[in-house]
């Protein structure tokens, strides 16, 4: 039987991890943080481990469907009856999959950063930040409670601005962190009207009361919803498209994807963690959460989710395809990745074959977590040993880094999609999914997977293999080596995930409706995302295998598209220019003008007149007692002379 | 000999009341103005007195309430001429306009 307490410690354990490194870390464990983290953290992972095995095989199947389990639930702060935040843990086949992933990539990266992070000055910090985001992550998907999941949103999105902005002397980095805050800041302002929309007609803030009321057809909260509406869209459409505002934001979809490449500022195993394996699919784990009411009653919120996925990933790939930076690269990719999650939850129907869609969606989420993060690792090892990002001053590295290039080899034959990978089984289910849905989406979808391959592996060939290792890095190993164990073991596991991941029958877990989904292999359906890949691959190889002049002079030839996807498609100065140019001269100036004239100058008009007007009247106060006397004569008299004459 | 009537008394006692005001407030001596509000108690204990006496004689209220105010005012006035030592030690004055240090 399930254990709350168990289930509890998960989150817990790594908060308590942030407390005592942040509080003691610096004084009293300066060097032993780290191990400390990693031991608080392996036992979250087995308990983590443990719960998903007790749920997926021994309690959570009744009658051969998964339910919502709330093993445990303590109302927090109740604002009418039914309407309350409770603090609760929900447990289902998603939550479950993704307490796993989270507190094992986790896992991966405290060990990486043991040796990654050595001899930083802000070890202990580094770890107790490591452990609130764990915390936050862990907590905000077992909330059972809507808004219990919007305050882990808030604290993810904190944990996440300390992190990029760990190095806060670097200039690039604090504008980093600041612009990651305030774009997800502003889609979370989305997500809060969402969530009050949501719980107005409703009712609840409940999860399972929440589906089930705006999902069962002929519910008075249903009708309510779908029949009141603004612009010819119900007001259930207008709050979960508010919603899915929200998870766009975190999950760096268009349009507001501006702050994930910039996010790379952060220490690279943080990048690892957060920005491709845990925190960005926050996004995605809330639309899979309200799938039902997304898929029963909201379908066109989940159209927009399919078209936002899709362009996303489209447009993140073609802009990969040009970056020179091989985080940016990565982070690109991430975008894409989670452009693909979403539209394989967008292209999805409720319940049956037709969910397939979010069975392919939860899978690519599952084997994404373990190649993107093997890739980022993989990333943060050859930066250790180049210490630089730019791809131009890498190369060659297979000899000089081979266990960073075997992985890393897996990796992007994983994300590629390349059979048998873990990356090819959860992508052809998407693309499957989305064949039976929506054709446009389809052919986005294995356009955007062929350029996958290709930016992939032009990051593989150009790293690992174009011009001869330069000298000094040859001399470089001698002393300086691969990275120790603690680095490569994470690797290791990783790419075993990134290679195995995809054999798990995963609609066996996971379904929309908690049924078993059985996913049928059509071989001639995965001919085409395969061939798209290889064709990648080979243009790769062709053009960065050996260095040679033909990638510039194709840039060359379409050098105006090429600089637009250099630029990423301006997105950031269309931003700048929207923020300095409009909202701050239209709208912030007349505002700080009528701040400044009107508002304060009520409250200045108020002191002033009091000033005014007690000089004025200050000289009565003489100090002189004959003349206070007087006054008391005066006004006793006049008080005399009205009651005389008034008495009567 | 004409007996004087309640009317002289209060006249009087009126006459010693606003001579007593008008010393109090034109005077700058603070030893005058206590002497002129010695004078205000006075008409008052007049016209208690005369009260008592043409209104209900058989009664002595107003005798009693004369015996106290003659009590209290000496109190006053040993009070009174305490704070004039005190403050002619602090200012080498009795001038009430010199005391004038609590104002605005």
């Amino acid at each position: 039987m399930l254990n709350a307490t168990y289930i509890a410690l998960i989150p817990l354990l790594p908060l308590a991890g942030f407390l005592l490194l942040g509080l003691f870390g610096r004084k009293y464990f300066k060097n032993s943080s780290g191990i400390i983290a990693t031991i608080i953290l392996l036992v979250a992972t087995v308990l983590a481990i443990y719960t998903a095995y007790t749920y997926f095989f021994e309690v959570g199947k009744v009658h051969g469907v998964y339910q919502k389990l709330i093993p445990l639930k303590y109302t927090w702060l109740e604002f009418s009856k039914g309407v309350s935040i409770d603090m609760g843990i929900l447990l289902d086949p998603i939550t479950c999959m993704m307490l796993v992933v989270i507190t094992f990539v986790s896992l991966m990266v405290h060990i990486y950063s043991l040796a990654y992070m050595k001899g930083e000055e802000r070890f202990a910090t580094y770890y107790s930040f490591l452990g609130l985001f764990t915390f936050s992550m862990l907590a905000l998907v077992i909330s059972s409670n809507i808004f219990q999941i919007y305050i882990f949103w808030e604290l993810v999105g904190v944990s996440s601005f300390l992190l990029i902005g760990f190095y806060y002397d670097k200039p690039s980095a604090v504008a980093a962190c600041k612009k990651a805050f305030i774009v997800t800041r502003f889609a979370d302002l989305g997500f809060l009207i969402g969530i009050l929309m949501l719980s107005f007609y409703s009712g609840t803030l409940d999860f399972n009361t929440l589906i089930e009321r705006l999902t069962s057809p002929g519910s008075t909260e249903l009708s309510t919803a779908l029949s009141s509406s603004f612009l010819g869209i119900s007001a259930l459409t207008w709050a979960m498209i508010l919603v899915f505002i929200g998870a766009a934001g975190k999950s760096a979809m268009f349009p507001l994807q501006i702050w994930l490449p910039d996010a790379m500022e952060g220490p690279t195993p943080v990048s690892a963690l957060i920005h491709a394996a845990t925190m960005v699919v926050a996004g995605v784990f809330l639309v899979a959460r309200l799938f039902p009411i997304f898929a029963l009653s909201a379908p066109e919120a989940l159209q927009l989710v399919a078209y936002v996925g899709a362009i996303s990933a489209f447009l993140a790939a073609i802009i990969a395809c040009t970056q020179t930076d091989i985080k940016r690269v990565l982070a690109f990719s991430t975008i894409s990745q989670i452009g693909y999650m979403m539209f394989a939850l967008g292209v999805s129907k409720y319940g049956g074959e037709n969910g397939l869609g979010y069975t392919a969606s939860m899978f690519h989420l599952f084997t994404h977590a373990m190649f993107k993060a093997l890739l980022f690792l993989g990333a943060g090892s050859i930066i250790h040993f180049i210490h630089s990002n730019e791809m131009k001053d890498m190369g060659g590295l297979r000899k000089l880094l081979p266990i960073t290039h075997i992985t890393f080899l897996v990796a992007c034959l994983a994300i590629s999609g390349i059979p048998p990978f873990a990356g090819f089984f959860s992508k052809e289910e998407i693309l499957l999914a989305a064949w039976q849905q929506n054709t446009i989406i389809y052919w986005i979808g294995l356009l955007t997977s062929g350029l996958t391959a290709f930016y992939m592996f032009r990051l593989y060939f150009g790293i690992f293999w174009s011009k001869a290792p330069s000298l000094s890095d040859s001399a470089h190993r001698k002393h300086h080596g691969e990275g120790g164990f603690a680095m490569m073991l994470p690797l290791v596991l990783l790419a075993i995930g990134a290679a195995a991941a995809g054999f798990i029958p995963f609609g066996n877990f996971v379904s929309s409706d908690g049924k078993v989904l059985e996913s049928e292999f059509h071989l001639q359906l995965s001919i085409a995302p395969v061939t798209f890949g290889l064709i990648g691959i080979f243009i790769a190889m062709w053009l960065y295998k050996k260095q040679n002049d033909k990638p510039d002079k194709i840039a060359a030839s379409i050098n105006g598209l090429y600089k637009l996807a250099w630029n990423k498609f301006y997105f950031d100065e269309l931003y700048i220019f929207l923020t300095k140019k409009i909202i701050f001269n239209l709208i912030a100036k007349p505002a700080a003008w009528f701040d400044k004239n009107v508002v304060d100058g009520l409250i200045n008009a108020t002191g002033n007149t009091t000033q005014f007007i007690s000089k004025k009247i200050k000289g009565v106060q003489s100090g002189k007692v004959q003349q206070y006397a007087a006054y008391f004569l005066v006004a006793a008299i006049a008080i005399a002379v009205l009651f005389i004459y008034w008495w009567k | 000999m004409m007996q004087p009537g309640l009317y002289h008394i209060l006249f009087i006692s009126t006459a010693l009341f606003f001579i007593g005001v008008f010393g109090f407030l034109t005077r700058k001596n603070l030893i005058t103005i206590l002497m002129s509000v010695e004078l205000i108690l006075n008409s008052v204990n007049l016209n208690f007195i005369a009260f008592n006496k043409y209104l209900w004689p058989e009664k002595l209220d107003g005798l009693f309430f004369t015996i106290f105010i003659i009590a209290i005012a000496a109190a006053e006035a040993a009070v009174a001429i305490a704070i004039i030592i005190n403050l002619y030690r602090s200012h080498h004055s009795i001038d009430v306009d010199n005391a004038e240090e609590l104002k605005y």
